[in-house]
């Protein structure tokens, strides 16, 4: 009683100051005790689609710094050795500039594709994705994080193999700026698909077993030019998303590009992106609870 | 003295209904991985019954612990109250919420250290942090906070800027353990956190636990095989062994329960000397392994074991013997544990 009124004549004195500290002094498991009782516990908030997304893609673009050489160097050597190859076969021409432009792309074919399918699968086997599925992240930025942080890591690899192979095979360094488009939208049908595959495979090794596929297929039907090949693979080729990055990059070392073709073949980069990706978010969750 | 019973009596009444200090429910929890088909060199499994009906509360602000030998369903029962795997049947109640249908929800009650540190092996221990503090909804400012703050108080400053990959195992997890802290949650499920750490490291552990409980009242549940750590930081215990609790009760009041008996064991040179007729009567109450036997045994029957293998023919033969008060271990196999595999350490 007499604390009541203590209170309430604290109260009325100065209304803002005493009823502050109160409920601090009670006992810290005293308040969710009695929300328990009645109600369910307040949740935490929810990360948020964009700075997850940002902050997963930082943690991955990181690991360049531990796995450098397998996510950086092992791409670029293969295509450069590829052009060197070729250089004997191929003299000029068309030829000349489907072997470049597919050197450039498989480059991100292989990370993309191959090394991204490997992770997730490497981390779906090895309870890793358990990390992600206890945070309240949305699917999407975990997928998208990873996707575009191994889109990013083909950037500097597709860039020395496209200038090597410009110097090697007397092509004009000009036309190199649709690299910022063919690299992120070839990336990001090729990153899909490898998180996919990653994810949808029941076992690790039939994931690295589908990125390798997919890369070969990247190589064969890209680097090697199309009108040598018979009616069947050609059609495989159009089947294959890393052809229309191969075509729209080589389309611009023409004297006048056809742009509208250009165009047209990165826009299909990006309608591929965008279903591949989607597919993977679906597969992540689906991998994600067991 | 009437006094004494009297509260004794309401601390069971208290323990026994505490509905409203429950933070954590589970009840009929039942989980069957499916049948394996045969492989080439992998061969056929029948279907498991991981968890077979497990009931247990966790209250409020107490370290809880699941103690079992490997495979007896104690990461598949917390994979299900983390909200990464569905049970079949029965239901579980976290701070309020029905977890089988909202698992989604577990992420933001509770921060989950894992077995497996796959997702964060190629990341420096502070961007690791980091990271996992951002994922878990904090922003940039809070987020590298939080992490300084949980890097300085574990002892991971010097080694922050390396690799988790490149650090020894009790330093990946504990480095790992520091990533659960990063972002406050009322509840931490930590499955088997002191792995490989030295005692330094184990030391930062449970300290960090213990501010977290004094400061937040944060509850902990805590996989664990391993008996002597069980003994020294849990304030309840559920024994689990194949997919049931057999046995859930302070570790103190679980060993009360075989307090009528001591440990013995006898290590012997070479074979046990069956001619002597003490010890071919001992033999059939002792659980061999190699040339190690354990003895379950009343005190006074302890004492004239060890006065007829210490005296007499059979000495000759003994390498070595100890006589010990009971340990949760010898809780588990009284109450018909079938597994070896607790780890004494």
């Amino acid at each position: 009683m007499s604390d009541r009124t203590t209170g309430a004549a604290r109260a009325a004195l100065a209304p803002d100051a005493p009823p502050t500290p109160a409920p601090q002094a009670v006992p810290a498991g005293d308040t969710p005790a009695r929300a328990q009782a009645g109600q369910p516990a307040p949740l935490a908030p929810a990360a948020r689609f964009f700075p997850s997304l940002a902050a997963v893609y930082r943690a991955q673009l990181s690991r360049a710094r531990v796995a450098r050489i397998p996510l950086l160097f092992v791409a670029t050597f293969q295509s450069v050795g590829i052009m060197i190859l070729m250089r004997g076969v191929v003299d000029g021409g068309s030829e000349a500039r489907a072997v470049v432009a597919g050197s450039s792309v498989l480059v991100v074919a292989f990370v993309a594709l191959n090394l991204l399918a490997q992770y997730f699968g490497q981390l779906r086997a090895g309870g890793g994705l358990d990390h992600y599925a206890t945070l309240p992240v949305p699917p999407a930025s975990v997928v998208l994080g990873a996707a575009a942080a191994y889109a990013s890591f083909t950037l500097p690899g597709t860039l020395v193999t496209a200038v090597f192979g410009c110097l090697l095979f007397g092509l004009p360094l000009s036309g190199l700026w649709i690299l910022a488009a063919v690299v992120p939208l070839a990336g990001a049908a090729l990153a899909g698909l490898g998180a996919a595959l990653g994810l949808l495979a029941p076992r690790q090794e039939l994931a690295t077993l589908a990125g390798q596929l997919g890369m070969s297929a990247a190589l064969l039907l890209g680097v090697l030019p199309a009108e040598r090949m018979p009616a069947v693979i050609v059609w495989a080729r159009d089947l294959l998303p890393s052809t229309y990055g191969v075509e729209a990059f080589a389309r611009t070392f023409e004297a006048s590009p056809d742009w509208a073709a250009v165009v047209f073949d990165l826009g299909v980069c990006a309608a591929v992106g965008v279903l591949s990706l989607t597919v993977a978010t679906w597969a992540y969750r689906r991998a994600a609870v067991r | 003295m009437s006094t004494g019973t009297a509260q004794a009596q309401n601390g069971t009444a208290a323990a026994a209904g505490a509905a409203p200090d429950v933070v954590c429910a589970v009840r009929d929890l039942v989980k069957t991985y499916p049948a394996v088909r045969g492989r080439r060199g992998a061969p056929a499994l029948p279907e498991t019954r991981a968890n077979d009906g497990v009931s247990l509360d966790v209250r409020r602000g107490e370290i809880f612990g699941l103690l079992g030998p490997n495979g007896a369903g104690k990461s598949t029962l917390v994979r299900q109250l983390t909200g990464l795997m569905r049970p079949d049947s029965g239901a579980v109640t976290l701070l309020g919420h029905d977890l089988v249908r909202h698992p989604g929800r577990a992420s933001r009650l509770l921060a989950y250290l894992g077995q497996e540190s796959t997702a964060l092996d190629e990341l420096t221990v502070a961007l690791a942090a980091e990271t996992t503090g951002r994922l878990r909804g904090l922003d940039v400012r809070s987020a590298r906070a939080a992490r300084d703050a949980v890097l300085e108080e574990l002892g991971l400053t010097a080694i922050a800027g390396r690799p988790l990959k490149k650090l020894s195992g009790g330093q990946r997890r504990l480095a790992c353990f520091a990533t659960a802290l990063v972002g406050e949650r009322p509840v931490l499920v930590l499955d088997e956190p002191t792995t490989g750490m030295d005692p330094v490291a184990r030391r930062a552990v449970w300290a960090a636990v213990d501010r977290r409980r004094a400061q937040h009242g944060a509850t902990v549940l805590l996989v664990t095989h391993n008996v002597i750590e069980a003994e020294t930081v849990l304030d309840r215990v559920a024994v689990i062994d194949q997919g049931k609790v057999i046995a859930c009760d302070t570790p103190a009041a679980l060993k009360a329960r075989v307090s009528g008996e001591v440990r013995l064991e006898l290590v012997w040179r070479e074979a046990a000397p069956l001619a002597v007729p003490e010890v071919a009567r001992l033999r059939d109450r002792a659980v061999e392994s190699g040339r190690r036997w354990v003895l379950r045994l009343a005190p006074d029957e302890a004492r004239a074991a060890v006065a007829s293998v210490t005296g007499g023919p059979a000495f000759a033969a003994l390498d070595d013997f100890t006589l010990a008060t009971p340990s949760l271990e010898d809780v588990y196999l009284a109450l018909g544990g079938k597994t070896k595999g607790l780890v004494k350490s």
